[in-house]
């Protein structure tokens, strides 16, 4: 880790303690943890397109299946929170494990493809399966209990996001700053290169996808119990397409730019709100200023401007 | 028994010959040099032995192991390393991190240890990168350690290829026109980082166009025309070789 990525941390500490004291109702603290879910999943979709160079346009399934687990198994089958997450993030790397494999020993980009259409059969497969999910109309999800201690205030929602999010930010960076960061990185800059380099391209493009998946997944769950419902929508393919626009927006290759995607996308449609029917087309126009004028990236492209790479 | 044997090598793409037919032996410890007209075949032949292509038959054995149709990662557990015509550098990183992600296969890989900063991981890659910064300055690169690679330039970035193919410790290293679009006085250097590193023991091969830094390095040479074995030797006897002659200059009567 560079010196500018430990000054990023410290300042995202220093934010994300001072934020609760000074947010002025509850409409607000829940946007603060709705950006910090956001954050942690398009941290690790950024690992698979910014430092690896694949795309997945189904990032929004492997948050339904994440979601899902968490409502569906304490509810029918009376398990554990915990273990439920557990079980929805292990399903979720068995998935994305077995559709990623025969697709990396192809050449060319067809997992944008396979994962578009992995993400459909999901949401699919939740709207249909309503003895189990309710369908369409969703189902409601039990309290999250950690220690006998239930979480149920949006304060300890925060603090429990809040410390997750430090953590991803954190064992991001250093994942990037070691062999297997190096060796991702360099998949991505020139295949072949890093093949004559020794580096396993298949398998750790695999690696990566199952983690980011795995990524997606847990905050699935943490997203079911905060809400405390789920409907299919977590897992539609809009919200893909609005994952990998945070990561556009705010950087490829960047964490922290993460982070800055996922605070204006989540927050702008709200600020929009006001526009009454032109937020979507306003929306889009900051969207299109930002590719035009910062095409790398909020924080890239910033970073680049002030001389501190990240 | 020679380091890397080549016996009847042919791929043929469509119904263009590549290569046809190719036997050659390399001793270990040598330089050896692949030479030719433009289109002779020459990269080809790298791409074959370093696993970028699959041979349409033939077989290529290293220490008598056979080797083809290996992949490249496979051919680099094996201490095969190469540098590319058309650079491949990764421009998305530093220049320092292009060298360290030579040392790949000798590091510790582990994903959970990386993300939690293990001590031990921290500690190797602390040593790799003096490591890396070291084989920069063997190569002439002392003053781009912390460069970004996308800043440098193609002469420059021709011996940060070296270096990163160094930095896996490497038995046999193929040079693929090292020299190529370098000026006279990178050409000599770069002529002298190829002594330094046969002299270091790595068995080098060759593909050049320089001819005076051919016949200056090369114990071995080994000419192509069309895919074809021209003639193979020491300096002297390859540019004795009529055939060698017709095929640079043409043939007269």
């Amino acid at each position: 880790m560079q010196r500018s990525s430990y000054i990023g941390l410290g300042l995202l500490m220093a934010v994300l303690l001072v934020l609760p004291w000074v947010v002025p109702n509850s409409y607000y603290m829940d946007l603060a943890i709705r950006i910090g879910i956001n954050a942690i999943i398009v941290i690790g979709l950024n690992l698979l397109i910014g430092f690896a160079g694949q795309i997945s346009l189904g990032h929004a399934g492997f948050l339904g299946i994440g979601a899902y687990a968490s409502a569906v198994l304490p509810t029918h089958f009376g398990w554990h929170p915990l273990l439920a997450m557990a079980a929805g993030a292990a399903a979720t790397a068995v998935i994305a494990a077995v559709v990623a494999r025969p697709i990396f020993k192809l050449k060319g980009n067809y997992l944008a493809m396979a994962t578009l259409g992995l993400g459909i059969i999901i949401n699919i497969v939740l709207r249909n399966e309503a003895q189990w999910t309710g369908g369409p109309d969703g189902m409601p999800v039990p309290a999250m209990a950690l220690f006998g201690f239930e979480l149920s205030t949006d304060r300890h929602w925060y603090w429990v996001v809040a410390a997750m999010l430090t953590f991803s930010v954190w064992a991001s960076l250093n994942m990037i700053d070691s062999p297997f960061g190096r060796a991702l990185r360099a998949l991505h800059g020139s295949e072949v290169a890093a093949q004559v380099v020794g580096v396993n391209i298949v398998r750790y493009k695999v690696t990566i996808f199952v983690m980011s998946a795995v990524f997606a997944s847990i905050m699935g769950s943490v997203t079911a119990h905060y809400m405390a419902f789920v409907t299919p929508n977590f897992a539609d393919f809009f919200h893909s397409v609005e994952l990998v626009t945070m990561v556009v927006v705010g950087g490829m290759a960047s964490v922290f730019g993460s982070i800055i995607g996922a605070v204006l996308l989540t927050a702008l449609p709200q600020a929009l709100a006001t526009f009454e029917g032109w937020e979507t087309v306003v929306f889009g126009a900051v969207l299109m200023l930002c590719m035009i004028f910062l095409p790398k990236g909020l924080v890239p492209t910033l970073a680049a401007k002030f001389g501190k790479g990240e | 028994m020679a380091l890397l044997e080549v016996k009847d090598l042919s791929i043929h793409f469509g119904g263009v010959k590549a290569v046809q037919n190719v036997s050659f032996n390399i001793d270990a410890g040598i330089v050896y040099a692949v030479i030719g007209p433009n289109g002779a075949g020459k990269t080809t032949l790298f791409n074959l032995i370093t696993g970028v292509y699959k041979p349409t038959t033939g077989e290529i054995r290293l220490d008598g192991e056979p080797i083809q149709g290996k992949s490249p990662n496979e051919l680099a557990e094996r201490g095969v390393a190469r540098t590319f015509q058309n650079l491949q550098i990764c421009m998305n990183m530093s220049a320092i991190e292009n060298v360290m992600v030579g040392a790949h296969l000798r590091l510790d890989r582990n994903l959970f240890k990386a993300a939690l900063r293990w001590p031990s991981l921290r500690a190797h890659d602390r040593e790799l990168r003096q490591e890396a910064a070291e084989l920069m300055a063997f190569v002439g690169l002392g003053a781009y350690t912390n460069a970004r690679a996308d800043t440098m330039s193609y002469g420059v970035l021709k011996r940060l290829e070296i270096a990163r193919a160094l930095a896996m410790k490497p038995r046999m290293i193929f040079l693929d026109e090292p020299a190529a679009g370098l000026n006279p006085k990178e050409t000599i250097e770069v002529d002298q980082l190829v002594r330094k590193v046969a002299d270091s023991g790595v068995t080098v091969v060759l593909v050049e166009h320089d001819m005076k830094m051919v016949m200056n390095l090369s114990d071995r040479i080994l000419v192509l025309d069309y895919g074809k074995k021209l003639a193979e030797g020491t300096g002297a006897e390859v540019r004795k070789n009529p055939d060698v002659i017709a095929a640079y200059l043409g043939a007269h009567g």
